[in-house]
């Protein structure tokens, strides 16, 4: 690989190790909900960078638009609406949905095509469309319910979190547009530090209960968020504690190469059992009978 | 080859083509569907035209093959019930495969083992067709639940089948005078006398 920026560390479907001489800095996006104003102007950008644009949908009535991510949509805003106990209290909650670029990645583990989905060693998640079949297993393994197969050309899309960017050393395209300072970029350590810092400030005004979305099912993620309400992230749409399914590690896991030494020993010992106990053929004395029976 | 015309003729040619879509159909679906079992295996989507194509055909040859067993399924269901002389038969097995058919209690048409077949076979063949349609994307969109329950159904019932399969092969090869019936209908009265002393009995009223 050309650049050291773009090394692989796990390729979907292959059982070898990557190369891994080579380190690279982990790096994340820290998206501060409490700082964004939903204004959409990283779906824009998305768009402009990336050269895509989604069919123009119809508005459900809310602020969702559009009202999903797509094939051709990567990020979407997300608006919830949340009516506490006191009258005249309703909090505007926004979030900015994507891929979370998981450390160990739902799709990547159950993708059937080799190089179809890798992660570099930096932690972004890529799809390479070159590779893919289309199948959407990609889909049955992520827990965060982000790839989409594309009607146009049955490949899956998603967030590539600006790899062509970052390759280059520069923030992704959503990070570079967003006017409140909302979504952020740098190395993992940092973003972390940076939040821990603003999760404190929050605290200090109030938000006892401010803190960082990082869940450890996945290994963490190199998309994290801010929360102001860090105890309950499903309010906003995010699973409360996210992991690849127990079905797909199952399906995925050690069960595939025990399967396949168990039709390879079947395959085998059927040889085996012909060549040391030799075939079932019809014994002599029976065929003698019969002759018998067609001489009379 | 001039075959003698006392032989017992034990398929009919409908049965046969039947048995054969099933076969031929299954061989595929193994093939591409080990592609995406494991990665080992993935090659094997260059006999299909490429990856992408055998992602594309292996669900629509898996409609044929569950249509073709349903088939053969009504052909052969009622010549597969258990009996007591089966149950017999599968507690002796261990000798035979030893080697020594001696003690072998006589059997109908089929035996205590290819019934069992039959009825593993049938029972896959479900849990492969409803699981498939499950993790089908093209034509469906079902629960996530129960598409990621899908895949692990698909994935072990696949395995076991491809199993059976092999010890359906084998039998065939390892008992001689026993492919000819599939392939041209018939098989040798000492060969029926031998493994199917009932079904002998009753073909040719001895």
């Amino acid at each position: 690989m050309a650049l050291q920026s773009l090394d692989i560390k796990q390729r979907s479907a292959t059982t070898t190790p990557s190369p891994s001489e080579r380190q690279t800095v982990e790096v994340a996006k820290l998206i501060d909900t409490t700082r964004c104003i939903g204004c959409k102007a990283c779906q824009v950008a998305c768009m402009e960078w990336n050269d895509i644009r989604d069919e123009i949908g119809s508005v459900d009535g809310t602020y969702n638009n559009p009202t999903d991510l797509t094939s051709a949509s990567w990020t979407v805003m997300r608006f919830y609406e949340k009516e506490n106990s006191s009258p005249f209290d309703l909090e505007w909650l926004i979030r900015k949905d994507g891929c979370m670029h998981c450390a160990d990645p739902g799709c990547l583990k159950a993708c059937p095509a080799p190089g179809a989905i890798v992660q570099y060693a930096n932690g972004i998640v890529d799809f390479h469309q070159e590779n893919c079949i289309g199948c959407g297993y990609c889909i049955t393994g992520c827990p965060f319910n982000v790839p989409r197969i594309s009607k146009k050309d049955s490949k899956a899309y998603k967030c590539t979190l600006c790899s062509d960017r970052v390759a280059v050393g520069m923030e992704p395209a959503c990070v570079k547009t967003c006017p409140t300072g909302a979504i952020m970029f740098g190395s993992k350590e940092q973003m972390t530090e940076q939040a821990e810092h603003r999760i404190g400030e929050l605290k200090g005004r109030g938000h006892g209960k401010a803190g960082l979305y990082d869940p450890a099912g996945v290994g963490g993620t190199h998309v994290m968020y801010v929360l102001k309400d860090a105890d309950d992230p499903t309010q906003i749409g995010l699973p409360a504690s996210p992991t690849i399914s127990a079905l797909v590690s199952v399906w995925k896991g050690f069960a595939k190469p025990l399967a396949t030494l168990a039709m390879a020993g079947v395959a085998l010992g059927s040889l085996f059992h012909y060549v040391t106990k030799g075939p079932n053929e019809v014994s002599k004395e029976i065929e003698d009978e019969i002759e018998k029976e067609d001489a009379q | 080859m001039i075959r003698d015309p006392k032989d017992l003729k034990r398929y009919e040619p409908k049965e046969r083509a039947n048995h054969w879509v099933v076969g031929i159909s299954f061989i595929l679906l193994a093939l591409s569907g080990l592609a995406f079992f494991h990665p080992a295996f993935f090659p094997l989507t260059q006999l299909f035209g490429g990856p992408t194509w055998a992602r594309i055909i292996h669900p629509y040859l898996g409609v044929l093959m569950a249509v073709s067993f349903l088939a053969l399924y009504f052909r052969f269901a009622h010549l597969n019930k258990m009996t007591p002389a089966d149950k017999e038969w599968l507690g002796k097995v261990g000798q035979m495969v030893d080697g020594d058919d001696h003690n072998m209690p006589e059997q109908g048409k089929y035996n205590g083992g290819q019934k069992v077949m039959f009825w593993a076979m049938a029972i896959c063949m479900l849990l492969m067709a409803v699981s498939g349609l499950l993790i089908w994307r093209a034509w469906f969109g079902f629960d996530i639940t129960l598409v990621r329950l899908g895949a692990v159904v698909h994935a072990a019932a696949g395995a076991v089948m491809i199993g059976l399969i092999f010890v359906h092969v084998y039998a065939a090869i390892w008992v001689k005078g026993t492919i000819r019936a599939m392939w041209y209908g018939t098989v040798t009265r000492a060969w029926a006398k031998q493994h199917h002393r009932g079904w002998y009995r009753q073909m040719t009223g001895k």
